[in-house]
C-alpha cells in the first residue's frame, strides 16, 4: 500500500495553508499536483544544462539531448513498449490525438468510411473526428453506453463492418471513471475487422494502473504529463512502427528532416518526423522524473491506493441526501474519478460552498458534453484521486457536501 | 459564507416574479449549454414604454436564478430604455458581494436575456 503521509511531503503545495486551511486538491483528472524531484529535474534542465537538442557539439548540448531521449526511453519502458522510436513527445494528449486525425486518418479514411467513437469519449477524441469528418465525408457511429455507464462489447457486432476504419476509445473516462477492457475490445474488433485501426485515449490511465501496450494490441496510444505528475505542454504519441512509419507529416520543420534542398526535403524516420521545431525540453525531462516517481511508487500499487479512496468515497457518498453517483458503483471498474449531482443545489453551487474550504472539485461537462447530454444533465460536480489523496481529503469533502446540504435545504 | 448570504439564497429559494405571463409583449430564452444555467423572461410593456409586468422562469444555479429574482424585482416600473443601460455594475451590486470572472457569467446571464427581450420588441 502507499505511504500517502510519505508522498505528501514531496508535494509541496499540500503543506502551504490557503487563508489558514489546508489543500483539499480532489481535481486529478484535471491536472497533477507535482513533487519536489520533477520540479528539481525540470528547474536543473534550466540552471545546469540549458541547451537545445541535437544541435550542438558542445558538452551541455550533448547532456540535453541524452537526458531528452532518456526521457524517451523511460517513457516506452513505462508502458511496456520495447522500442523508443514509437514514442512520439507532443504538446498534450489532445495534440497527439489531433496528430493521427491529420497525419494518419485523412490519409488512410475516404469518403464513406465510418469511424465509430464512445459516447463518454473527451471533447479532444470526438470533436477531431467529428469536424475532419464532416469535412471528409466520413459516417461518425457512437457507441453508447448502458444506465451503470459501462460499454457493451455486444454492441460491436453491429457497429464494426467492412467499411469501419477506425474506433478510438478511452481507456478510463474522465467523467465515470469505467474502465474500458481495452484487450477485449481490440480483439473483438480485429476479429470483426482486422483492417480496423484501434486508437486508445489512455490520458486518465497511464497515470493511475499499469497499462502495457503490448498486451493492449492497439494501433496508437495517447497520454498527457501534466496528468502523471508531470509538467504541462508535454504529451505523448505511441504508435506502431510500421504506422509512424507510412504516415506523412504533421508539422514541417528544423528537427524532423535529415536534408533540405530547393526542391526537395528528405524527412528524419520516427520518431523526429513527427517533432518539428524545438519541443519543450524541460518538459519532456521533467516528464522522465515523473515516470521515475511513479515507478518508484509502482503502478499496481497506485491502483489499489486509488481504488481503497474510491470505495470509501462511495460508501461515505450514501450519507447524502439527494444525491446521484454516475458510473460504475463496481470499484472493480471504476477508476478514481466520481462525477455526482445533488437534487437541491446546483454542480456550480456545490463547487463554490466547497472552495470555501479550500476543496477542489470540478463542475460543468468535465469536456465531455455529448456524455451529459445522452445522461441528460447539463452539469455534473466531479471528484477525482491521486497518490497524495488521503482519506482525511475525503472526510473534509464530506463534510463540505453536509455543508452545502444545510445551505440549501 | 459571503456569497451565499441569506439575501440571495432567499431569492433562490423564493423566487420572485417566478412564473408566466398571459399575454407578454415579448418572450426571450437563453441558457448556458455546457452548466445548465437557462432563464427565460417575459415582460409587458405600457404606453410610456414601462416594464408593468414581468416574469422569469428557468432553471441553474443560485447565482443565477437568484439574480434572475433579483433583477425583475428592480426593473418593475422602469422605463426600457433605462433598463438597457444597466450593466454588470448594477447586476454586482444588486448581489452584494464580489464574483469570480467564472460566477459573473451566471449572474450576467439574466440580464442578458432582458436586454434581449427588451430589444425584441422594438422589431
Amino acid at each position: 500500500m502507499l505511504n500517502e503521509q510519505k508522498i505528501r511531503k514531496d508535494f509541496e503545495i499540500l503543506n502551504q495553508p490557503i487563508n489558514g486551511k489546508p489543500l483539499v486538491y480532489l481535481d486529478s483528472t484535471a491536472t497533477s499536483l507535482k513533487p519536489a524531484a520533477v520540479l528539481a529535474k525540470l528547474n536543473d534542465y534550466y540552471t545546469k544544462y540549458t541547451a537545445n537538442i541535437f544541435r550542438g557539439i558542445y558538452k551541455i548540448s550533448e547532456e540535453a539531448t541524452a537526458e531528452y531521449e532518456n526521457s524517451r526511453k523511460k517513457v516506452a519502458a513505462f508502458i511496456g513498449c520495447t522500442n523508443p522510436e514509437e514514442i512520439v513527445f507532443t504538446r498534450n494528449a489532445s495534440e497527439s490525438l489531433n496528430l493521427i486525425a491529420y497525419s494518419w486518418g485523412l490519409s488512410a479514411l475516404s469518403a464513406g468510411d465510418h469511424v465509430v467513437v464512445s459516447i463518454m469519449e473527451h471533447h479532444s477524441n470526438f470533436v477531431p473526428w467529428q469536424q475532419l469528418g464532416k469535412d471528409r465525408g466520413w459516417v461518425m457511429d457512437i457507441w453508447r453506453t448502458n444506465a451503470e455507464g459501462e460499454l457493451d462489447l455486444a454492441n460491436l457486432d453491429k457497429l464494426i463492418t467492412r467499411k469501419t476504419k477506425l474506433l478510438t476509445i478511452t481507456a478510463v473516462s474522465n467523467v465515470l471513471g469505467t474502465i474500458n477492457p481495452i484487450e477485449k475490445i481490440v480483439q473483438k474488433v480485429k476479429s470483426l475487422n482486422s483492417h480496423c485501426i484501434v486508437v486508445v485515449d489512455a490520458a486518465q490511465a497511464v497515470p493511475h494502473m499499469s497499462v502495457d501496450v503490448s498486451q493492449w494490441g492497439a494501433d496508437f496510444v495517447v497520454f498527457s504529463s501534466h496528468k502523471m505528475l508531470g509538467p504541462t505542454g508535454t504529451g505523448v504519441l505511441w504508435g506502431r512502427y510500421d504506422l509512424l512509419d507510412q504516415m506523412r507529416p504533421y508539422n514541417y520543420g528544423g528537427e524532423m528532416i535529415a536534408e533540405v534542398y530547393e526542391d526537395r526535403t528528405v524527412f528524419k524516420a520516427p520518431p523526429h518526423k513527427f517533432e518539428a521545431g524545438t519541443p519543450h525540453i524541460a518538459g519532456v525531462i521533467g516528464l522522465g522524473a515523473a515516470v521515475d516517481y511513479l515507478s518508484g511508487l509502482g503502478m499496481d500499487a497506485v491502483r489499489a491506493h486509488e481504488k481503497d479512496i474510491v470505495e470509501y468515497t462511495l460508501e461515505k457518498l450514501h450519507e447524502i441526501n439527494g444525491i446521484t453517483v454516475y458510473g460504475p458503483k463496481n470499484t472493480d471498474n471504476k477508476g478514481g474519478v466520481v462525477a455526482f449531482t445533488l437534487r437541491y443545489a446546483h454542480a456550480h453551487d456545490v463547487a463554490q460552498i466547497l472552495d470555501e474550504d479550500n476543496v477542489c472539485i470540478r463542475s460543468g461537462n468535465h469536456c465531455a458534453m455529448p456524455l451529459h447530454v445522452y445522461m441528460g444533465v447539463a452539469a455534473t460536480a466531479r471528484a477525482s484521486f491521486y497518490v497524495y489523496t488521503s482519506k482525511a481529503d475525503i472526510d473534509l469533502f464530506i463534510q463540505g457536501l453536509h455543508k452545502v446540504q444545510s445551505v440549501f435545504t | 459564507m459571503d456569497l451565499y448570504r441569506e439575501v440571495i439564497l432567499d431569492h433562490y429559494k423564493n423566487p420572485r416574479n417566478f412564473g408566466h405571463l398571459e399575454k407578454p409583449d415579448s418572450v426571450t430564452e437563453e441558457g448556458n449549454v455546457t452548466c445548465g444555467d437557462r432563464i427565460v423572461m417575459e415582460i409587458q410593456v405600457n404606453k410610456k414604454n414601462e416594464i408593468n409586468n414581468i416574469r422569469f422562469s428557468g432553471e441553474g444555479c443560485a447565482i443565477s436564478q437568484a439574480s434572475a429574482s433579483m433583477i425583475t424585482e428592480t426593473v418593475l416600473g422602469k422605463n426600457t430604455e433605462d433598463v438597457l443601460k444597466l450593466s454588470s455594475k448594477d447586476v454586482l451590486e444588486l448581489i452584494g458581494t464580489q464574483l469570480t470572472p467564472s460566477r459573473m457569467k451566471c449572474a450576467m446571464l439574466p440580464l442578458e436575456v432582458l436586454h434581449k427581450t427588451i430589444l425584441a420588441l422594438k422589431r
